[in-house]
């Protein structure tokens, strides 16, 4: 028996499946957290050049990894949507992005906030920091595009090409700009190069990026109610579901 | 081609306007930095091309909009030439109004930064191949918000994120041949970013133009 | 555990700044981020209902 894939593309029979979904996605990624968090703080050791400070990359590594990887899934829905036709599936990217974005903006603080006792500035032109400021305009540009654009259909497809024009242009902004770092601070170390990481540190950070991935996803999955909510507000089966 | 060529003619401030912003912007950076030779070497090849960023930017409404706002665009839409042929027209019309007066007046603005000669050079390459590549990816984001609320704001936001690269490579490799390193590598990148462009942005903005005239 | 008192913990090696700075933010964005989202829904189904009416269709 094959499961029909399809039959959950439309909005009306994901929305009740998503709503189920969230709390086994937001549980796991708070008991992740903890566990991450108490790692961080009670076992892992302190370290030896960078003291306490380092322990900002148990939000700052997840949040950036989480900021690429995001943009990436928003490209992957926006693009499906686009091919398909598929509104559930441009949906899911207009949700996602918003956290993606967040935490972009995670990752900024915490690397300027790491960078200060580090490198003695706020603000380091190394290549992730500068890389991450651009995801964030990346970021920022699809949401304004979407929300500038009145008629959903329309919205939709624009977002989606630049989207897929951005996660095209990722690559060679990274590039670009490690090339342009590496000239300009020769031998400097960039402050996202982790400590020389203990068993324990890794380990904590991983459980961190996992709690953060499930939280990504369970927000996502609530943001997209709300945006199926709001979309098809008009409909006999939304009121019913939601109405008194 | 040729119609936009004769329309930019006829609306010559358009075309003198952007120019002249760049070359005022230009020479408002040693006013706001100070006059010393050293300092303004340094800054002279982010300057210069950020300059040609922002006026690259600035008429980007014209690409599309004018066409778009009198009817013109979507009749031009239904003929049997394929978009993306109009697309190129309307890149090489903007590029020749915009990037083209750049190229050939940078050099005069070098001087003012007091650039060494084979400097000069190389920004003239640079931003040889450099603008039609803001024109090209300028034209992706000015198809996608046709109409749109937010206009050259919202534009140059979208665009921005995409130049980035190209003003590293170009600013990069004039600042190579000033501190003598050599801006070979710089050119090359900047060429193929050029032939990437070439092939991927022209069918970009054609589809963008379909979503945006449906 | 390595922290000697509550007050180690805090102190965090004298980059108390600095790490709480990025913790509390980071809670403060989550939390922002869900308490708009529940509001939101709040108000779409407070919506939803009023176009309902009283009683089922």
């Amino acid at each position: 028996m094959s499961i029909n894939w399809f039959k959950y593309a439309s909005p009306q029979s994901f929305y009740p499946l998503a709503g189920r979904m969230v709390p086994w996605f937001m549980v796991p990624a708070a008991v992740l957290g903890l566990i991450g968090l108490y790692i961080g703080f009670f076992v892992a050791p302190t370290d030896s050049q960078q003291g306490e400070a380092y322990r900002i990359i148990f939000i700052h590594v997840p949040a950036a990894w989480m900021s690429m990887f995001i943009y990436m899934v928003v490209a992957f829905w926006a693009g499906l949507g686009l091919a398909f036709n598929t509104r559930l599936s441009s949906m899911m990217a207009h949700a996602l992005a918003p956290t993606g974005a967040l935490m972009t903006f995670v990752a900024l603080w915490t690397g300027s906030l790491w960078g200060r006792p580090t490198w003695g500035t706020w603000w380091v032109w190394d290549a992730r920091l500068t890389s991450e400021l651009i995801l964030l305009f990346l970021y920022i540009g699809y949401m304004s595009l979407a929300a500038a654009i009145d008629d959903p259909r329309r919205a939709d497809k624009a977002s989606a090409v630049l989207a897929l024009v951005g996660v095209v242009n990722v690559p060679i902004i990274y590039f670009s700009v490690q090339w342009w770092n590496t000239l300009h601070q020769g031998a400097s170390v960039s402050i996202s190069r982790a400590p020389s990481m203990a068993a324990t540190m890794l380990i904590g950070m991983l459980v961190m990026v996992f709690a953060f991935w499930a939280y990504s996803i369970a927000v996502a999955l609530i943001r997209v109610r709300l945006l199926i909510m709001e979309r098809e507000r008009n409909s006999a089966w939304l009121r019913e579901t939601e109405g008194v | 081609m040729a119609r936009d060529l004769l329309i930019a003619l006829r609306h010559r401030s358009d075309v003198l306007t952007t120019f002249f912003f760049f070359v005022i912007v230009v020479s408002l950076y040693p006013l706001g930095v100070g006059p010393e030779r050293e300092t303004l070497r340094e800054i002279a090849p982010g300057v210069i091309w950020v300059a040609a960023l922002l006026a690259a930017m600035l008429s980007l409404a014209r690409m599309f909009g004018t066409d778009y706002a009198d009817g013109t665009l979507e009749q031009l839409a239904l003929t049997p030439q394929p978009l993306v042929v109009l697309v190129i027209a309307k890149v090489a019309a903007h590029w020749l109004t915009t990037g083209l007066p750049l190229v050939l007046v940078a050099p005069v603005l070098g001087l003012q930064f007091d650039l060494p000669a084979d400097s000069l050079a190389t920004l003239s390459w640079s931003l040889l191949i450099g603008t039609p590549v803001l024109s090209l990816l300028g034209s992706v984001g000015a198809s996608l918000t046709l109409g749109v609320r937010g206009g050259a704001a919202l534009t140059s936001l979208l665009v921005l994120p995409l130049y980035v690269p190209v003003l590293i490579f170009g600013a990069g490799a004039v600042a190579a041949t000033v501190t003598g390193s050599g801006a070979h590598g710089h050119l090359t990148v900047l060429g193929a970013m050029l032939m990437i462009a070439l092939v991927f942005a022209p069918w970009a903005s054609a589809a963008a133009l379909r979503i945006s005239l449906e | 555990m390595h922290w000697g008192s509550a007050a180690e913990f805090l102190a965090m090696g004298g980059y108390a700044l600095y790490v709480w700075g990025s913790y509390l933010v980071t809670a403060l964005v989550i939390c922002v981020e869900v308490a708009v989202l529940v509001r939101r829904g709040r108000t779409l189904r407070a919506r939803a209902g009023r176009i309902a009416g009283p009683g089922s269709d």
